[in-house]
């Protein structure tokens, strides 16, 4: 069954295309039902190719299929394929299961609005891109499908472009990430130059005797790109303006899947990456003070999207801890399990803002548990399982992560375990707000008017009233979102299984070795170490929780908790702004003026001209009169005959 | 029967290894004197139907060949003057391909313009048979006649359209400078004859490997004065003048087949006499030919960029094509010449299919060839215009087209050959090209003009729009998966 890889690919490709080409035919909701049948039939042959994998003994699960070869000449070329191995599936699976709920939500969530079939088929692009990018042979198709989910991020986040602060940050998660991928690109130059090849496996087989400064470059150039693709610091700013997009693509793009691939690009890089230490190093510092960082500022913010946002951030940060601490396994495993239970949050959200007419500001919620009890539930779900609470699929993860990161450095442990207190903060903060007390919506909103917040979600039924028929009391939606949510929730509990550290249950860990080679786990740890780390994190998350039910429980105006430092982000925005808008505009500006208006489009225009007037004056010679078109060729012809007669005879 | 008149021995001879021609010609008599023997009307589209379904033979026929070929080797035939080789083979399935689209093409625009009936079938079929003969020609001899053959149907087609004074003068310019090359052409054949005592181009091969010429002047001349009139019917500059007035002139779906077959028939011609029988003198030729490569590069380039017509401006960009294909022979090695092969085959889809475009556009008159008359097709015809942006795009060489690819093996092999400056001199003229290509579609992709009285819409009979399925689909395709491609054209180099 190892032969259904092409159609994990294939049929989201499929449903981009045709709902391209006849989405108006197929109607509104039928364009929304393709797209997710495109998507659960790519997770079902994920599923196929998957057992198939496991029928291979675990030395040979790495298949590679190339189904073209592109420009055979000249000593590059480009085996278009799919490298097949425990770490590529396992991206597949998650990536296509989550996908489907998602789409299967957005089929209710987006109902309204006149966009519908071309948000649909952003998502499928998104989806062929995001599957590219894992399933490649080769970096750079990875990179292909890299800059692919980019671009689907960049469109769905400025999605409704008509509101200015879309259009802005679909811009800045645009430009941010280039600065990455510059880095990216470049590792790939440095790779090719070295190796002579970018198929993963060429390049790490060629990997003897490389030098540690190719290898620490290369692997610094990666982290760039996987730092901005990730928002991990300093590149962090465009995720919490990324939620300006529709909350599910929050949830798939910006939370479960696209953010994730600069893990998967440390990952898939591992080989180099054990080749400099000081790079791992580096990734992990920069993991657990993201995490931290993005911790306290998910704090002080009203917004339940950007709460998560920072959140996403923060639990980010684990996953590049755990790669630094070379647990390329617990990195995976926090990022499967944080896709569950952040997809979820963002959906729950979601289903929050769509039944009250899309409010965001958790100060004008509360005691929705009464109204949303499906909601309610499955996100108390998910906040157990982001605050570290056995036995949820959280507490697992991060506590795999941590135990390795202590295994590297108990700072690194110490940062991680005081952000383990702010998670626990933070979400029962949200829960609070947003779950219990007093209903504060009706009171902030009589009548139900129109919310003048500047981060409310559009109001998609604003032109069709599609959201005028609960204009009345909060509901919760139909099964089709509803559905998604309970899954996520079954998921966020039974999570933990892939990879329990004890009794040798590490599936995820030996599934993985194959691919990443020597890596640390908490499991490989002393018994007596590994419990009193899981105790430790335990005690830190449920003081966590207990301190902010003390704080905000039935009293939600707390502003002296909500400094303005962290509810601005550091003014990190406000920094870069200053220094690197301002700054780059007036270099750029200076660039313009003078290299760019002289020199670059001096050289264009000057071509052009060139072509022109040369055209003009050659032209001259076009009379249309056959004698001197004649004469033309009897001059050609004594030129070459001269030139032959001489070379002719000594 | 006869087997010896007066010294004259009949050869022996192999028709399978002129099945093509045979067909081609066959047909076309079949259908004059059917044509002449009835005085009912034939149904529509019936010529153009047999014309595709006689190139289809042929192209059959030559594809079995070339399967010969690859199995049992190359070989000559009828007294020497034919090759049977993978080479020959390559031009006829290039050629066959042009029959069909050409006629396809041909079929809906000779109706519009009420001039249906068989001899324009007959005259493409001739011509074809004879470009083919140019092709598969082992003696200087045969490729005359196949020149000939090939170029006076041509005369004839170009001036097809009699209600048309551009359409005349066309024929007659076509004519008269074609004449004159022809002349030039066989001078060249009579003083090759007179330095080696043969026209047979493996014979002369044969002569000049083993004898050293101590006075050599009259082989040089010949060898420049065959050069001259073959850089003409490929429209190498400076031999190009006719091909912008012609190509306007004639009507369009004429300049689409023309220039493919005429243009595929001059480079078949050029490059068997060049490599053939002068393989040896290698070192006094390239220069010639890499200097009419950078002429013809840069010259077509620059003069398609302040044309205003449709026709002229493909008519200079098809002599840029050449450039690059003579950038391809000019490296003078086994990359190079089936990068210049591989070249021909996708750019007869290319500019047959964006002919056939301008057809449509062109409407009833044939008239309608001002770029601006391109402004807002896509409104109009989404589809058209998104072929002929596509098929433009592909001639632009934009990656992940068969345009592309040609481009890249011709530079590639001049690299290799370390013909530095001809490379970037090819790159610039392709960078140039993407002004004028682009520009024809960034006309179509904006507004139409207010105030064009808008008649007669674009019709797109089928045959069009077959040939626009067909060249589209070549063009992305082969452009994603060139390695069959590839593969065909190394192997008609190999079994030379």
């Amino acid at each position: 069954m190892i032969h259904a890889a092409p159609a994990i690919l294939l049929l989201p490709l499929v449903g981009f295309a045709v709902l391209t080409f006849s989405g108006r035919r197929l109607g509104d909701p039928a364009a929304g039902w393709l797209a997710t049948a495109a998507v659960a039939g790519s997770f079902v042959a994920s599923v196929l190719v998957f057992a198939a994998l496991v029928g291979h003994d675990s030395a040979h699960r790495s298949v590679e299929q190339v189904y073209y070869r592109w420009i055979p000449v000249g000593g590059f070329q480009v085996n278009v394929g799919v490298l097949l191995d425990p770490l590529s599936i396992t991206m597949a699976l998650f990536v296509t299961g989550v996908s489907t709920l998602i789409h299967l939500y957005s089929i209710s969530y987006m109902k309204a609005d006149p966009q519908f079939r071309k948000f649909f088929v952003y998502l499928n692009l998104f989806v062929f891109s995001m599957l590219a990018l894992v399933l490649s042979n080769n970096f750079l198709f990875t990179f292909l499908g890299w800059e692919g989910v980019g671009t689907c991020s960049y469109l769905l986040i400025a999605f409704w472009f008509d509101r200015d602060t879309a259009a802005s940050a679909g811009k800045k998660a645009f430009i941010v990430n280039r600065i990455g991928d510059f880095g990216f690109v470049i590792a790939l130059f440095l790779i090719f130059s070295r190796t002579g090849t970018l198929d993963y496996r060429g390049v790490f087989s060629h990997l003897g005797g490389v030098s540690g400064g190719w290898a620490t470059a290369v692997a610094l150039l990666l982290l760039a790109g996987a730092v901005g693709k990730s928002a991990q610091l300093p590149l962090w700013v465009w995720l919490p303006d990324a939620m300006e997009g529709p909350t599910p693509v929050s949830a798939l793009i910006h939370a479960a899947t696209m953010v994730t691939a600069g893990v998967f690009l440390m990952t898939r890089a591992s080989p180099i990456l054990h080749l400099t230490p000081v790079s791992l190093t580096i990734i992990a510092a920069l993991g657990a003070v993201t995490a931290l960082v993005a911790a306290t500022v998910a704090c002080a913010q009203d917004d339940i999207k950007r709460v998560l946002a920072y959140s996403t951030i923060s639990q980010l940060g684990y996953m590049f801890l755990g790669v630094g601490a070379t647990a390329y396994g617990a990195a995976t495993f926090h990022m499967v399990s944080h896709a569950f239970f952040k997809a979820l949050l963002f959906l729950a959200a979601g289903s929050v803002i769509h039944a009250l007419n899309n409010e965001q500001d958790m100060k004008r919620m509360g005691g929705l548990a009464k109204v949303l009890p499906v909601t309610a539930g499955t996100f108390a779900v998910a906040w157990l399982a982001i605050s570290g609470i056995p036995p949820f699929c959280g507490f697992w993860s991060k506590d795999a992560i941590l135990g390795a990161a202590y295994g590297k450095s108990p700072i690194l442990w110490a940062i991680g375990v005081v952000t383990v207190l702010l998670t626990a903060y933070y979400m029962t903060r949200l829960m609070v707000l947003t779950f219990t007390g007093q209903a504060r919506w009706e009171t902030a909103r009589p009548g139900g008017s129109p919310t003048p917040g500047h981060s409310a979600e559009r109001p998609a039924g604003e032109t069709q009233g599609g959201h005028g028929d609960h204009a009345g009391e909060p509901h919760e939606g139909p099964w089709i979102m509803t559905v998604p949510l309970i899954v996520l929730a079954g998921l966020s509990v039974v999570g933990g299984l892939l990879d329990l550290p004890f009794l040798n249950l590490e599936f995820l860990d030996h599934w993985l070795d194959p691919v990443v080679g020597h890596q640390t786990n908490l499991a490989y740890q002393s018994a007596g170490l590994k419990v009193g780390l899981l105790l430790a994190t335990l005690v830190v998350a449920l003081s966590g929780i207990a301190l902010a039910r003390g704080l905000w429980w039935r009293n939600w105006r707390r502003p002296e908790l909500e400094p303005a430092l962290l509810a601005n982000n550091y003014y990190a925005d406000d920094f870069y702004s200053r220094v690197f808008t301002s700054g780059g505009g007036a270099m750029s500006r200076f660039l313009a003026a003078a290299v760019d208006n002289r020199v670059i489009d001096g050289t264009v225009n000057g071509v052009a001209a060139l072509a022109r007037g040369g055209g003009t004056v050659l032209r001259r010679a076009q009379t249309g009169y056959v004698r001197n078109y004649a004469l033309g060729i009897a001059a050609g012809t004594v030129v070459i005959l001269g030139f032959m007669l001489s070379r002719a005879g000594s | 029967m006869i087997a010896a008149i007066g010294g004259f021995v009949v050869p022996h001879i192999e028709y399978t290894a002129i099945l093509p021609e045979l067909i081609l010609l066959g047909v076309a008599i079949i259908v004059m004197t059917v044509a002449s023997l009835s005085s009912r009307p034939f149904p529509a589209g019936l010529w153009a139907g047999v014309t595709a379904a006689a190139g289809a033979a042929s192209l059959g026929a030559a594809w079995y060949m070339s399967n010969q070929v690859n199995s049992r080797g190359p070989h000559t035939t009828i007294a020497g003057a034919i090759a049977v080789d993978g080479y020959s083979e390559f031009f006829l399935v290039v050629l066959s391909i042009a029959v069909i689209l050409g006629a396809l093409v041909a079929d809906n625009f000779l109706r519009r313009e009420g001039l249906d009936g068989p001899e324009f079938y007959v005259l493409a079929m001739v011509s074809a048979a004879g470009a083919m003969f140019m092709s598969v020609a082992n003696d200087l001899i045969v490729v005359f006649l196949g020149l000939e053959t090939l170029s006076i149907a041509l005369y004839v087609l170009a001036g097809y359209n009699a209600r048309r004074r551009e359409s005349h003068e066309a024929a007659l310019k076509y004519f008269v400078l074609g004449s004159f090359s022809s002349a030039i052409f066989l001078y060249g054949v009579a003083l090759t004859y007179g330095a080696t005592g043969s026209t047979n181009l493996a014979r002369i091969g044969a002569f000049l490997a083993g004898n050293v010429l101590v006075s050599n002047g009259v082989l040089l001349g010949g060898l420049a004065l065959l050069i001259v009139g073959l850089g003409f019917k490929v429209a190498a500059v400076p031999f190009h003048s006719w091909s912008p007035d012609v190509y306007q002139g004639s009507p369009t779906p004429v300049t689409g087949y023309m220039a493919a077959a005429a243009k595929a028939a001059g480079f078949a011609g050029l490059l068997r006499v060049l490599f053939s029988a002068f393989g040896l003198m290698r070192a006094d030729w390239q220069p010639i030919i890499t200097v009419l490569a950078a002429v013809t590069l840069v010259v077509g380039a620059v003069l398609a960029v302040v044309q205003t017509d449709i026709k002229r401006l493909l008519a200079y960009s098809s002599i840029n094509h050449a450039g690059f294909v003579l950038v391809g022979l000019a490296a003078a090695s086994a990359a190079g010449l089936s990068g210049s092969l591989f070249y021909l085959l996708v750019y007869t889809f290319m500019v047959i299919g964006s002919f056939g475009v301008v057809t449509l556009v062109g409407r009833t008159g044939d008239a309608r060839h001002r770029l601006d008359d391109y402004r807002g097709l896509a409104r109009e015809r989404p589809i058209v215009a998104a072929v002929f942006a596509l098929l433009l795009l592909a001639q632009a060489g934009v990656p992940f087209t068969t345009g592309f690819l040609g481009k890249f093996y011709v530079i590639a092999a001049a690299v290799d050959a370390r013909s530095y400056p001809l490379a970037i001199l090819a790159i610039l003229s392709a960078v140039v090209g993407a002004f004028y290509y682009l520009r024809v579609v960034l006309l179509m992709y904006s507004d139409p003009l207010p105030a064009a009285g808008r008649a007669e819409g674009v019709a797109l009979p089928p045959g069009t729009a077959l040939v626009l399925v067909l060249a589209s689909l070549f063009t992305v395709a082969f452009g994603l998966v060139p390695g069959p491609i590839v593969d065909f054209a190394h192997r008609a180099t190999l079994l030379f």
